[in-house]
C-alpha cells in the first residue's frame, strides 16, 4: 500500500500545488489573525496547505475506490463493535478529514563556537482517540509498536530520550529540546490504571525490547514521583501526579542499536526524506548526540473539541568544528552526514529544511548557497530568529542536480553569542569516601527580571543525603524557596526526592547545597567496574523565563515545528528545561579477592591449628629397637635353631 | 571440500536433519576496551549468521560492553575486524538484545532454559521448540573448567551442561552447535551428557587462544585467531551450499591458530559428514506447495466511526495544562500519603506498653475494653 502510494503522490503533488499557486496567487490569502509570525511564508504555506487538503481528497477517494460504500450495512455495523465480525467498509463522510500526517524538518543552526548544531522533527499525527475506541487494528502512518504499547498500558504521555555528551549552554545557547546525558523516560498514565507502579514496570521492559537499551534497569531504585515537575505536555483537564512516574539511567549509552529501532519507526524509514542524512557513522562522531521519542495527545485543530495523537520523534546533534578535520569554517550537509536530499518524503504532508540566518542580515558572515527566496521568522526561545527556508517539496529546490547540498562558507566570524538566561551547574565537593557535598548552582542572567524556577533532583539513596544542612543562597543571603518537597530514600527501595520552587533574583548565582554520606553496598550489589563510579542522574530545572518578544498563545499549525513543542499560555515567559551534568561518585569499594583471602587463610590455620592439636591428642608413642646388624641377625636365627633365646 | 562428505542431491534431505527454524545465541563476556577483539568476534558471527539467513528476531546477541560509541574509539560507531580498517563488523542494522550489565551468568542460563520474568520483550527471549537447531557462540576469557563473565563471575562447564540437559528435557532444541574461543575452550564441553550436542573450542586444556593481529589506528587487537579464520571460512558459505561440517572442524590449523582447536561429536546422532554448515549458520525456510485456492477475504474491516462533533453539542474543550503554575503549586495540599498498617516496631511498642500497664494495675481493668 505504501509503495503504490509513494509511486503516485510526488507528481500529483506538484500538479496540484502549481495548478492552486497559479489559482490562488492574486486573490486573498485568508486572513489568519494576528498569531502567523511567519511573515513572507504565509503565501507559499497558505497554498500549500489548501493543496493539501485537496491532495489528501485525492487520496482519500483513491484509497477508498476498492471498497464500496453500502450505506445500508452502516448502521448495522454501528451496532456490533466488533473489528472482524464481517466484512466491514468504512462510511465515507462528507468532510474527509485527513486520518494521519506526517511533517519533517531540519532545522541548522550555526554556534558561535564554529560548531554547527542539527535538529531534526519528525511529526506523526494519528487521528483517533484512544480514550473511546479501545481496540484499534489499523495503522497508518502512525507505527504499530507503539501504538498498541499506548493500548495496552494505558500510556497518556510517553516521553523517551538517549542522549550522549552534555549540552554546553554557555557556549552553544539553548538547545529547541533539551535532555539528560543517559536515559530518561517519564510516563503520564490514565487515570483508569490501578496499579501504576507494576505498569510502569512492565512498560519499561517492553521499551528496552522495542530500542534494545538496558531500560529494563528501572525499577523502584530509581524511579521517582515528581508532584510539581513534568506537567503533561499534552492535552488534558487531569493532573494528578499519582499517574506520573520519572526515570533516568545516566549509565546508558547510545549507539548504532538505538538509531535503528528508532529510524524503522519512520513511516518512510530511511528510504526517503530528511532520514537519509541519519548514518551512524557520522551522527556518533560529535560533540553532542540526543534522540527522543515523544507521544502526547493534541488538539486536532484550533477548537480543541477532539484529540488526536501526536509522535514526535526528535534528533538533536552538534558537530565539531576541529573533529571532522578541516581548516576553514566550511559546513554543508554532505559535511555533516555524508549524504545530500535528493527527494522529500512522499507521505510527508510538508518538508523543510531552516537555516537560522538571524546573524547573517546581510550576508556579512557568510554565504548560504543554494539561494532561497523563501525567508521564515519564528519566535523560538523567547527570541524572533529568521530562518532561510527550503522546501523539499517543491522541484525546484533540488535545482539541475536533483540534489540539495545546502553549503555554508564563512568569511567573518564576529559577533559575540546572546548569553542564555538560564544556566545551571552540578558539581560534587568535599574529600574522602565517607561525606560530600552536592553543590547546584543556577545562573539568572537577566538584568531586571527574576522568575521562579523548579528544581527536582533525585538522588540514589546509597547517598544518604542530610536534608537539614540544605542551604538555599543567592547573592551570599539565604534565600526560602516558596515550595519544598522532600521524600526520604530507603533502603535499596527508593531514591531521595527534592523538589523545591525557588524565585532567582535578577543577575545572581543561586546556590543549593546539601550534605551527604556514602553508604556501603553489600558485595553482590556492586557493578562489575566498581571503581568507574556510581552514576548520580541529572538535576531537573523547570522555569518560565522572560522572552525578548511577546509569544503567541494560541495553537496553530502553520508555525514550525521546533517552535511548538512546549504549549504557552503567557505572552512574557516561555517554558524551559534545563538539566545539569550528572554527578560521578566513588563508593568505597571492597577489595572483591577478599573473600577468597580469607578462606584460604582460614582453612590454612584451621588445618595447621587443629591438626596440630588432634596429633598431640591421639598420637601414642612407642619405642622402636634398631634393626641389629648383619653377624647379630646371622648368630639370632642360629640361636632359634638351636632353641636358646636370642641376643 | 566436498571430498568427505555424503550428501545424497535429492529433495528428500532438505528435511533430513529434521529442523524447521534457526536460532543463534552469540554471547561476547568480557567488559573493558582491551577486550575489543571478542566484542569483533561476536559480532563478525552475527554478521556471517545473518548474511546466511537467520533474522534478527532469532538472535539473541548479548555483548557485555560498547565498544563502538565507546570514547576510546577513533571512528565512532564503527568495530572492525581487519586491521587498516576494512571490514565494519557493526553495520548500520545491529539489534543487540543484553548488552553492558545484563550479560550476567544468570541472564545467560536464564535465555537458555527459557525461565525468564513475564515482561520480558520477545527480541530477549530464545523461543526455540524441538525443531530448532541452536548454534551457541561464547568468546571471552577463560581457564580450565570455566568461563569469566565481566571480570566478575564465572560459569562453570558443569553448569553449562546441566543448562543444556534442560534445554534437552524441556525439549527446548533439535540439534545444538556449540562453539567456543576462550582460551583452554576444550574444557567446556567435556562435562556434556545430553544428545545431540556437537561442540568446538579454540584451543584444548592448558593451551591458550591468541588474538590475531593488533592495528596501531585503534591501539588493540581487534580479533582472535581462531575467530579469525573461522570467519574468512564462514565467507565462502552461501545460504545454498553444501560444505559439510567435517570442514570446519578443519578451521584453523595448529599452523594459523598456534593452538590446537578441538571438536567433540560423540553426543551427536547423526554423522557429522552429513551435516551441513548451513544447518546451524544458515536458515530453513520451509515452504509447502498447494494446488488448492484460497478465497480472501475482505481484511479491510472498519468500525463504524462515531458520528463526529456535530451529532454532540456538549463537548468539553480541551486545554493545555500549565507547564509551572506557580501559585498552585505554592498552595499545594500535602500528598494524601496511603494509609499503611502499623510497622512491626510501632507494634512491639504498644504490646509492651499494654503489658506494663496491666501487670502494674492487674487483670481486672481488662473487662474495661471487653
Amino acid at each position: 500500500m505504501a509503495a503504490h502510494r509513494c509511486g503516485f503522490l510526488p507528481p500529483l503533488f506538484i500538479l496540484c500545488a502549481l495548478s492552486v499557486l497559479t489559482v490562488t496567487w492574486t486573490q486573498e490569502t485568508i486572513p489568519l489573525g494576528s498569531h502567523r509570525a511567519a511573515a513572507a511564508d504565509s503565501k507559499p504555506t497558505d497554498t500549500k496547505s489548501v493543496a493539501q487538503t485537496t491532495e489528501q481528497l485525492a487520496v482519500e477517494q483513491r484509497q477508498w475506490e476498492a471498497t464500496e460504500v453500502e450505506e445500508a450495512t452502516s448502521a448495522a455495523a454501528a451496532v456490533s463493535k466488533q473489528d472482524n465480525s464481517s466484512p466491514e467498509d468504512v462510511v465515507q463522510t462528507s468532510t474527509p478529514k485527513p486520518k494521519d500526517e506526517f511533517q519533517e524538518e531540519l532545522v541548522v543552526r550555526p554556534l558561535h563556537s564554529g560548531d554547527i548544531y542539527a535538529s531534526f522533527q519528525f511529526r506523526t499525527l494519528w487521528q483517533t482517540d484512544f480514550t473511546r475506541e479501545r481496540k484499534v487494528s489499523h495503522y497508518g502512518l502512525f507505527p504499530k509498536s507503539l501504538g498498541q504499547v499506548i493500548s495496552k498500558f494505558s500510556v497518556r504521555e510517553l516521553h523517551i530520550s538517549f542522549t550522549q555528551g552534555y549540552w554546553r549552554t554557555m557556549q552553544w545557547g539553548q538547545p529547541f529540546l533539551s535532555s539528560p546525558p543517559g536515559a530518561e523516560l517519564w510516563v503520564w498514565f490514565q487515570d483508569t490504571v490501578t496499579d501504576v507502579d507494576g505498569t510502569w514496570k512492565e512498560l519499561a521492559n517492553v521499551l528496552s525490547g522495542i530500542f534494545c537499551a538496558s531500560l529494563n534497569f528501572i525499577d523502584s531504585t530509581n524511579t521517582v514521583q515528581p508532584t510539581a515537575s513534568f506537567k503533561p505536555l499534552g492535552i488534558g483537564n487531569v493532573t494528578d501526579h499519582r499517574f506520573l512516574r520519572y526515570a533516568t539511567l545516566p549509565r546508558e549509552i547510545v549507539c548504532t542499536e538505538n538509531l535503528t529501532p528508532w529510524k524503522k519507526l519512520l513511516p518512510c524509514g530511511t528510504k526517503a526524506g530528511l532520514a537519509v542524512l541519519l548514518k551512524s557513522e557520522k551522527l556518533f562522531h560529535s560533540s553532542f548526540y540526543s534522540q527522543a521519542v515523544h507521544i502526547r495527545p493534541v488538539c486536532q485543530d484550533w477548537q480543541c473539541k477532539t484529540a488526536s495523537w501526536e509522535l514526535r520523534q526528535t534528533l538533536n546533534v552538534v558537530f565539531d568544528l576541529h573533529n571532522s578535520g578541516q581548516g576553514k569554517r566550511e559546513w554543508s550537509l554532505f559535511k555533516m552526514f555524508s549524504r545530500t536530499l535528493t527527494e522529500a518524503c512522499p507521505l510527508a504532508s510538508t518538508s523543510k529544511i531552516y537555516i537560522d540566518v538571524t546573524d547573517n542580515p546581510e550576508g556579512e558572515q557568510f554565504e548560504l548557497s543554494p539561494a532561497t527566496a523563501l525567508l521564515s521568522q519564528a519566535v523560538v526561545l523567547g527570541d524572533r530568529r529568521t530562518f532561510s527556508v527550503y522546501d523539499l517539496t517543491q522541484q525546484i529546490t533540488f535545482g539541475t542536480v536533483r540534489s540539495l547540498n545546502v553549503l555554508m562558507r564563512w568569511k567573518s566570524s564576529e559577533g559575540d553569542m546572546l548569553r542564555p538566561l538560564l544556566h545551571a551547574e552540578r558539581y560534587v565537593a568535599g574529600y574522602g569516601l565517607q561525606t560530600g557535598e552536592i553543590h547546584t548552582l543556577m545562573y539568572n542572567n537577566h538584568p531586571y527580571r527574576s522568575f521562579p524556577v523548579l528544581l527536582l533532583d533525585s538522588v540514589p539513596w546509597y547517598l544518604r543525603m542530610y536534608i537539614h544542612t540544605l542551604t538555599v543562597t543567592s547573592k551570599g543571603k539565604d534565600n526560602k524557596p516558596s515550595y519544598i518537597h522532600y521524600q526520604p530514600s530507603k533502603d535499596r527501595v527508593r531514591p531521595h526526592l527534592l523538589e523545591m520552587l525557588v524565585q532567582l533574583p535578577p543577575n545572581s548565582v543561586t546556590e543549593v547545597t546539601v550534605e551527604f554520606e556514602r553508604a556501603l553496598l553489600k558485595w553482590t550489589e556492586y557493578t562489575p567496574d566498581p571503581n568507574h563510579g556510581f552514576y548520580v542522574g541529572s538535576s531537573v530545572i523547570s522555569s518560565l523565563v522572560p522572552s525578548l518578544v511577546a509569544l503567541d498563545t494560541n495553537s496553530t499549525w502553520q508555525r514550525p515545528l521546533f517552535s511548538t513543542f512546549f504549549p504557552c499560555k503567557e505572552e512574557s515567559s516561555y517554558f524551559v528545561r534545563v538539566y545539569t551534568e550528572p554527578l560521578l561518585v566513588n563508593l568505597p569499594t571492597p577489595d572483591f579477592s577478599m573473600p577468597y583471602n580469607v578462606i584460604c587463610l582460614t582453612c590454612t590455620v584451621v588445618a595447621v591449628g587443629y591438626g596440630s592439636l588432634y596429633n598431640l591428642l591421639t598420637r601414642t608413642f612407642q619405642i622402636e629397637e634398631p634393626s641389629p646388624g648383619l653377624a647379630k641377625r646371622l648368630a639370632n636365627i642360629i640361636r632359634r635353631m638351636r632353641g636358646v633365646p636370642p641376643l | 571440500h566436498t571430498a568427505g562428505c555424503f550428501i545424497t542431491d535429492n529433495v528428500g534431505q532438505f528435511f533430513s536433519s529434521g529442523h524447521t527454524n534457526n536460532w543463534a545465541v552469540l554471547v561476547c563476556t568480557s567488559r573493558f576496551w582491551f577486550n575489543y577483539r571478542h566484542v569483533a568476534n561476536t559480532l563478525s558471527v552475527y554478521r556471517s549468521v545473518k548474511r546466511l539467513g537467520i533474522p534478527d528476531s532469532h538472535i539473541v546477541l548479548m555483548l557485555a560492553d560498547d565498544m563502538a560509541c565507546n570514547h576510546r574509539n577513533p571512528k565512532p560507531a564503527t568495530v572492525f575486524s581487519h586491521k587498516n580498517m576494512e571490514l565494519n563488523v557493526y553495520g548500520d542494522d545491529v539489534e543487540v538484545d543484553y548488552r553492558g550489565y545484563e550479560v550476567t551468568v544468570e541472564n545467560f542460563l536464564r535465555v537458555l532454559t527459557g525461565r525468564l520474568p513475564p515482561s520480558t520483550p520477545r527480541s530477549k527471549r530464545l523461543l526455540s521448540d524441538d525443531r530448532s537447531n541452536i548454534l551457541i557462540y561464547l568468546t571471552g576469557h577463560g581457564g580450565n573448567g570455566f568461563l569469566k563473565f565481566q571480570d566478575s563471575e564465572e560459569i562453570s562447564n558443569v553448569e553449562l551442561a546441566d543448562a543444556f540437559e534442560q534445554m534437552w528435557q524441556k525439549r527446548r532444541y533439535n540439534e545444538l552447535l556449540f562453539i567456543i574461543d576462550t582460551c583452554q575452550g576444550a574444557s567446556m564441553y567435556e562435562r556434556f551428557y545430553s544428545p545431540n550436542l556437537m561442540a568446538l573450542a579454540s584451543s584444548q586444556v592448558g593451551e591458550d587462544s591468541l588474538s590475531h593481529q593488533p592495528d596501531v589506528g585503534i591501539g588493540v587487537h581487534l580479533m582472535d585467531r581462531y575467530t579469525f579464520y573461522l570467519l574468512e571460512f564462514l565467507e565462502d558459505i552461501h545460504p545454498a551450499s553444501k560444505t559439510c561440517m567435517n570442514d570446519l572442524f578443519k578451521v584453523c590449523p595448529k599452523s594459523q591458530c598456534v593452538s590446537t582447536p578441538g571438536h567433540r561429536t560423540d553426543l551427536f546422532l547423526r554423522d557429522p559428514g552429513s551435516v551441513l554448515v548451513t544447518d546451524f549458520f544458515g536458515s530453513v525456510r520451509k515452504v509447502e506447495i498447494t494446488m488448492d485456492s484460497i478465497n480472501l477475504t475482505s481484511v479491510v474491516s472498519h468500525r463504524k466511526e462515531e458520528p463526529a462533533a456535530n451529532g454532540e453539542l456538549q463537548k468539553e474543550v480541551y486545554s493545555y495544562s500549565d507547564q509551572l503554575p506557580v501559585s498552585e503549586i505554592i498552595h499545594q495540599k500535602p500528598k494524601q500519603r496511603d494509609w499503611h498498617p502499623p510497622d512491626g516496631f510501632i507494634l512491639g511498642l504498644w504490646t509492651l506498653i499494654l503489658l506494663v500497664f496491666f501487670q502494674t494495675y492487674g487483670i481486672k481493668h481488662l473487662k474495661h475494653i471487653f
